[in-house]
C-alpha cells in the first residue's frame, strides 16, 4: 500500500485481512480503512431509449483514482456564480452543456443536444436535447432543466459572470420550450458563432435548485458546505467528499451520456481528487513526487526543472505552443476625481500622447522576455492575438523589432528632452517618473515589469516597479484607478473574438485603460467599437475575418496597452494515463477527462500525441 | 593572550569587509542593476592560470561562458576565447563612498566579455557587485537602527535607573511591552500601514526607523541595571554630599560604568538587525528592485526552481553569516575583556 502525504489512493483491495487479530487492532484497522471499503460507484447499464453520445477514443478500462493538484481551494460549487479558475475547473466535471467546444479541435460539437438548426436570418436556434439521460441523482433530464437553466443565468439579481454573453443586441436571448426535448432560442440580432455560446453553460436540476431560486437564496445553494446529496450534475463525475484546506474527491456519475464504441459507459476512471496545493512550485514539486497525476500551466522553469527528471519518474511532458492570453503594460487613461487627478496628470498626459506609447513600445526587448521571463517557452506579442490562435490573427500585423533610437525619436517629437544626468523631461519641464504595479504572487509579471524598468531606464524614465497582493492590483485597476501603469494579462478563454467584446468596446466591463466610457473618448475607440459590432453580427467567417483583422490594425497602431508576451501552455501526465489530449484551450489537460484511464501497470505508452 | 588575538582578527575581518562594502563602486566589477539579458543564471566563473596546452600563464583568465543548445541555462566553458583578469579597469561611473565619481574598478575583463565570479542572476546581472551594493543598504541599516536603539536604550534606560520611582515603573513596563512583542510580526504589520510606493531613500528610513525603534528595550533594562548599582557606590553618594549636579554625576561617574555593555550590545545587535533587514526586504517589505540589498538578493530563492538549480544566488547569505560571525566574536572577546577586568 503506497502511502501518500495527503491522500491515499483508494486501492481495490481493502486489506483489513492483514490486521493482527487482537480486536483492538482490528477496531482501528477497520475505523482507518472504512472510507475505502465502499466498492467504486459501477456505471448504470444502458437503458431503452436513452440517446447517448459514442466517442470515438481509445478503448479503456475501468479503474483508478486521477489525482491533480490545484494552487487554490475552490471558492464555490455553483456553475452559475464561479468566477475563479480552481471552481471552474473542478465545477467543469461535475456539469455539462448543451453545444460544446471541442477543445482539440476549437469547433463546436453537439453534447446535450444532439442536434441543433438556425433559422435564415441567424436569430432563431432549435436545440433538439438527447432523450433518457438522468442526473448524477437519477432524476431525469428535459427541456424544463434548460429553460430554468438559462432563467438563473440571466436573472440580473443572481449577477452571473457569464450574463453579459447572453445579452445580444442590449437583449436577453429568449428561450421557450417547444416540447419535451426540443428547446428554442431567439436572439434579439443576428450573432456570429452563436452556437459558441452554449458551451460551458452548466444546465441545473430544476428538481434540486428551483427551490432555493424561488425563495431567493440561490447564491447560497452548492457551496462548498453543502453535502454531495443537495448536488446533481449531467458531468462524468458528481462530488463525493469536500475537506476543506485540503481536497474535493468526485466519483463517476453512474449515469453520463457518453459511451466509446465498444458501449462502455463513460467515465473510465472511478474518481478524481483535486488537491489543494497552494502554489505553482508546490503542484510541480508535488507532481514530480509521484503525488499527483497531471499538471497543467506549469512555469517554464518548473517545467525544465521537471524535464530533467521526466524520464526516470516515469512522466512526459507536452509543451503545446503559445496561449491564447495576452499580457501587457497598461496605462491608467480612467477619468479621475479628485484628488487623484491633481496626482495624475501630468502622467496621464504623457500617457495620452501617442508618441509616448510607441516610443515605449518601441523600447520594450520582447525577446528578453521570451528568453528570460518564459526561458524560451513563449512568444512575443505585437496585438492582442496570440500567433496560436490561427483562425482569427491577423498575419499582417507588423513585428516592428526593439529600436532605442526611434523611441527617442518619437519621444522628442512629442515635446520631451533628456538633460545632462540622461533623464528625461516632458515638455512642461517635469521628470517623467511612474510606476507599474503588479501582482506579486506572478514571478512572471513581476520579471516583465523588471526587464520594462531597466528598458525604460535606457530612454530616462525613472520606473519603480510595486509588487502588491493579486486583489490590490484588481482595486486598483477596477476601483479606485489609483495606479499609473500595470502589467496584466487577460484572454485564454476561448479563440472567438466575441468574448474579447467587453476589452474593446468603449463601454465594455474590462475596457481597462478606460473604464466607465460614456461614449468613446477618441476618434480610433470610437471605430474599434463600430468594427467589434460589425464583427459581431457578422455570420461569415471570411467577412468577420476581415473585420476583426482591421480591429487587430487599430489596436496595433493606437497601443492602448503595450503588448508584451504570452507563454506556451506547458503540461504534464504520467506515462500510464491514456487518451491524455493536451489542448491549448482551458482546461488543457482536463477536457477529456471522461476519456481517460489508466493503462495496466507494465503496458508501454501506445502513440501519445505531439 | 588568546583573547587579544581573537578580537584582533575579528576586527580585522570586520574591518575588511567594512571596507569592501564602504567603496563597494570600487571594488565590484560592475553596477548592481546593469544587465546581460544573454547571460541570465551564468554559474561562478573559474579563474584558470593554466591553458589548455599546458602554459603557465601569470596573469589568470577567465572563459567566456557559451549556452549549450537546447538547454535551459546550461552552461560550457569555451576557452577558445580567453579573458585575461586585469587590475584597475574601466568600466560604468560609481560615486567612490558617495563623494568621488570614478569609473575605475578594482578589477575586471576588458568588455565586451563579462566576468561573473560569482555567477549572474535571471537578468544576467553580476551577483558578486550585487552583494558588494546589498551589503551597503544592509550593514547601514544595521548600524543606524543599532544607533537609534542603544540611543534609545541608554537615555531610557539612565532616566529609570537614576530617578526610579513611578518613571521607572512605567518605563520598565513600556520595555517588557516591546520585549515579548513578536518583533517579526510587528514589523510586518508596521509595514503595511505605510504606503507601498516610496521612494528607496525613504523606505531605507522607515526600515530603519522601524527596526531601531523596537530593539531598545534590552539595551535600556541592561543600562538601568547599571545605573542602578553605580548610583548607590560611595564616591557618587560622596560627590552628592558635595553638592554635585545630577548631570555631573549622570557624566562624571555613572555612565561610564556602561560603555562596556553598550559596546557588547552594539556587536550583538547589528548582526541582528542587519538580519531584520534582510528579513524584511526578503517580503518584499524593505526596498524594492533593481536596488539590492541582501533580503531582496535572497527573495529569488522563493522560487523552487532557483532554490534547486542555481546554487550561487545564496551568496547574500553567506556574507551575512560571516558577517555575523565577526561581530559575535567581537562582541565575545569584549565579554571576556569585560570579565577580567572587573574580577
Amino acid at each position: 500500500m503506497q502511502f501518500r502525504n495527503n491522500y491515499r489512493r483508494p486501492q481495490s483491495d481493502p486489506g483489513s485481512a492483514v490486521c493482527p487479530i487482537r480486536a483492538a487492532w482490528l477496531v482501528v484497522c477497520l475505523l482507518a480503512w472504512t472510507p475505502y471499503l465502499q466498492a467504486a460507484i459501477a456505471p448504470q447499464p444502458r437503458q431503452a431509449g436513452e440517446e447517448l453520445q459514442v466517442t470515438d477514443n481509445e478503448v479503456g478500462r475501468y479503474g483508478g483514482t486521477l489525482v491533480v493538484g490545484q494552487r487554490s481551494e475552490p471558492k464555490t460549487l455553483n456553475p452559475v456564480t464561479a468566477a475563479d479558475v480552481p471552481s471552474r475547473e473542478v465545477i467543469g466535471r461535475l456539469t455539462a452543456d448543451l453545444i460544446h467546444i471541442n477543445r482539440a479541435t476549437q469547433q463546436t460539437e453537439p453534447a446535450l443536444a444532439k442536434a441543433w438548426s438556425a433559422s435564415r436570418d441567424g436569430r432563431i436556434f432549435t436545440l433538439k436535447l438527447r432523450r433518457g439521460l438522468r442526473f448524477s441523482d437519477g432524476q431525469p433530464f428535459n427541456g424544463d432543466d434548460v429553460v430554468f437553466t438559462f432563467q438563473v443565468y440571466l436573472d440580473e439579481k443572481i449577477h452571473s459572470p457569464q450574463r453579459d454573453l447572453l445579452i445580444v443586441g442590449g437583449k436577453p436571448i429568449e428561450v421557450a420550450k417547444i416540447d419535451a426535448y426540443t428547446v428554442r432560442f431567439t436572439l434579439s440580432q443576428p450573432y456570429a458563432a452563436a452556437e459558441r455560446l452554449f458551451d460551458s453553460l452548466a444546465i441545473l436540476p430544476k428538481h434540486l435548485l428551483e427551490k432555493p431560486y424561488r425563495d431567493g437564496h440561490f447564491t447560497q445553494a452548492w457551496s462548498l458546505n453543502a453535502s454531495p446529496a443537495e448536488f446533481a450534475g449531467l458531468g462524468p463525475f458528481r462530488l463525493k467528499s469536500y475537506v476543506p484546506g485540503q481536497r474535493i474527491v468526485l466519483e463517476r456519475n453512474p449515469y453520463y451520456w457518453k459511451a466509446d464504441r465498444s458501449q462502455n459507459r463513460l467515465p473510465y476512471l472511478d474518481e478524481i481528487a483535486f488537491l489543494f496545493v497552494g502554489n505553482e512550485d508546490a503542484q510541480a514539486l508535488r507532481f514530480q513526487a509521484g503525488d499527483t497525476d497531471i499538471i497543467s500551466r506549469v512555469g517554464a522553469e518548473n517545467y525544465a526543472l521537471l524535464s530533467k527528471d521526466a524520464p526516470s519518474r516515469g512522466y512526459e511532458l507536452f509543451d503545446l505552443g503559445p496561449a491564447l492570453e495576452y499580457n501587457f503594460l497598461l496605462f491608467n487613461l480612467n477619468d479621475l476625481k479628485p484628488p487623484l487627478d491633481a496626482k495624475l496628470k501630468p502622467k496621464q498626459s504623457w500617457f495620452a500622447d501617442l508618441r509616448f506609447r510607441r516610443a515605449i513600445s518601441a523600447a520594450v526587448d520582447r525577446e528578453a522576455i521570451v528568453r528570460l521571463v518564459y526561458a524560451g517557452r513563449g512568444a512575443p506579442l505585437w496585438g492582442n492575438v496570440s500567433p496560436s490562435n490561427k483562425f482569427w490573427v491577423d498575419q499582417s500585423l507588423p513585428h516592428p523589432a526593439r529600436s532605442l533610437d526611434q523611441a527617442r525619436e518619437l519621444l522628442r517629437s512629442a515635446g520631451f528632452s533628456w538633460r545632462d544626468s540622461g533623464q528625461l523631461f516632458d515638455p512642461q519641464g517635469r521628470p517623467v517618473e511612474f510606476s507599474i504595479i503588479t501582482s506579486s504572487s506572478n514571478t512572471q509579471r513581476t520579471k516583465m515589469a523588471t526587464i520594462l524598468q531597466d528598458d525604460l531606464g535606457k530612454l530616462g524614465m525613472n520606473v519603480q516597479v510595486v509588487p502588491l497582493e493579486f486583489r490590490a492590483v484588481l482595486d486598483r485597476v477596477f476601483q479606485t484607478y489609483d495606479y499609473d501603469t500595470a502589467v496584466m494579462g487577460l484572454g485564454g478563454g476561448d479563440a472567438d473574438p466575441n468574448p474579447e467584446m467587453n476589452v474593446w468596446l468603449s463601454s465594455g466591463g474590462t475596457h481597462l485603460w478606460h473604464l466607465g466610457e460614456a461614449k468613446a473618448a477618441t476618434d480610433w475607440e470610437a471605430r474599434l467599437d463600430q468594427l467589434m459590432q460589425q464583427q459581431m453580427v457578422e455570420v461569415k467567417y471570411s467577412k468577420r475575418k476581415r473585420l476583426y483583422d482591421q480591429a487587430q490594425e487599430i489596436i496595433g497602431q493606437n497601443q492602448p496597452c503595450v503588448f508584451l508576451g504570452t507563454p506556451d501552455i506547458l503540461v504534464g501526465a504520467r506515462k500510464t494515463i491514456a487518451n491524455f489530449k493536451p489542448a491549448i484551450l482551458e482546461p488543457s489537460t482536463l477536457w477529456n477527462v471522461d476519456q481517460l484511464y489508466f493503462r495496466p501497470q507494465g503496458a508501454t505508452s501506445a502513440g501519445v500525441p505531439r | 593572550m588568546p583573547g587579544k588575538w581573537k578580537i584582533r582578527a575579528a576586527l580585522l575581518l570586520l574591518g575588511i569587509i567594512h571596507a569592501v562594502i564602504v567603496f563597494a563602486g570600487f571594488a565590484s566589477p560592475y553596477d548592481p542593476a546593469s544587465q546581460n539579458r544573454d547571460l541570465p543564471f551564468v554559474p561562478p566563473m573559474r579563474v584558470h592560470f593554466v591553458d589548455a596546452q599546458g602554459h603557465l600563464h601569470l596573469r589568470p583568465f577567465v572563459c567566456a561562458p557559451e549556452l549549450r543548445a537546447g538547454t535551459f541555462y546550461e552552461y560550457t566553458e569555451s576557452c577558445a576565447q580567453q579573458c585575461p583578469l586585469k587590475w584597475l579597469v574601466p568600466g560604468g561611473k560609481y560615486q567612490l563612498a558617495g563623494l568621488l565619481s570614478s569609473q575605475v574598478h578594482l578589477f575586471g575583463v576588458d568588455a565586451p566579455a563579462r566576468l561573473y565570479l560569482l555567477g549572474s542572476d535571471n537578468y544576467g546581472r553580476d551577483v558578486l557587485s550585487r552583494v558588494l551594493y546589498g551589503g551597503r543598504i544592509s550593514v547601514a541599516a544595521g548600524l543606524l537602527a543599532t544607533a537609534i536603539s542603544l540611543l534609545l536604550g541608554t537615555i531610557v534606560g539612565t532616566i529609570s535607573g537614576f530617578y526610579g520611582g513611578w518613571i521607572d515603573e512605567g518605563f520598565m513596563r513600556l520595555a517588557e511591552l516591546f520585549a515579548v512583542l513578536p518583533w517579526l510580526y510587528f514589523l510586518l504589520a508596521v509595514r503595511a500601514f505605510l504606503p507601498l510606493q516610496i521612494n528607496p531613500l525613504r523606505a531605507f528610513f522607515l526600515v530603519v526607523a522601524v527596526i531601531g525603534g523596537i530593539g531598545w528595550a534590552r539595551p535600556a533594562r541592561l543600562v538601568r541595571g547599571i545605573v542602578l548599582s553605580a548610583k548607590t557606590r560611595e564616591y557618587v553618594v560622596a560627590s552628592r554630599g558635595f553638592g554635585a549636579s545630577d548631570a555631573h554625576i549622570l557624566f562624571r561617574h555613572v555612565l561610564p560604568h556602561t560603555y562596556g555593555v553598550l559596546l557588547t550590545q552594539a556587536a550583538l545587535l547589528i548582526p541582528q538587525f542587519v538580519l531584520a533587514e534582510v528579513t524584511l526586504s526578503f517580503f518584499g517589505l524593505g526596498l524594492n528592485e533593481p536596488l539590492p540589498s541582501w533580503g531582496n538578493l535572497l527573495a529569488a530563492l522563493q522560487q523552487y526552481n532557483v532554490l534547486v538549480s542555481y546554487w550561487w544566488m545564496f551568496a547574500p547569505a553567506l556574507a551575512l553569516v560571516i558577517l555575523s560571525l565577526g561581530y559575535l566574536l567581537v562582541a565575545d572577546a569584549i565579554q571576556e575583556q569585560l570579565q577580567t577586568s572587573t574580577v
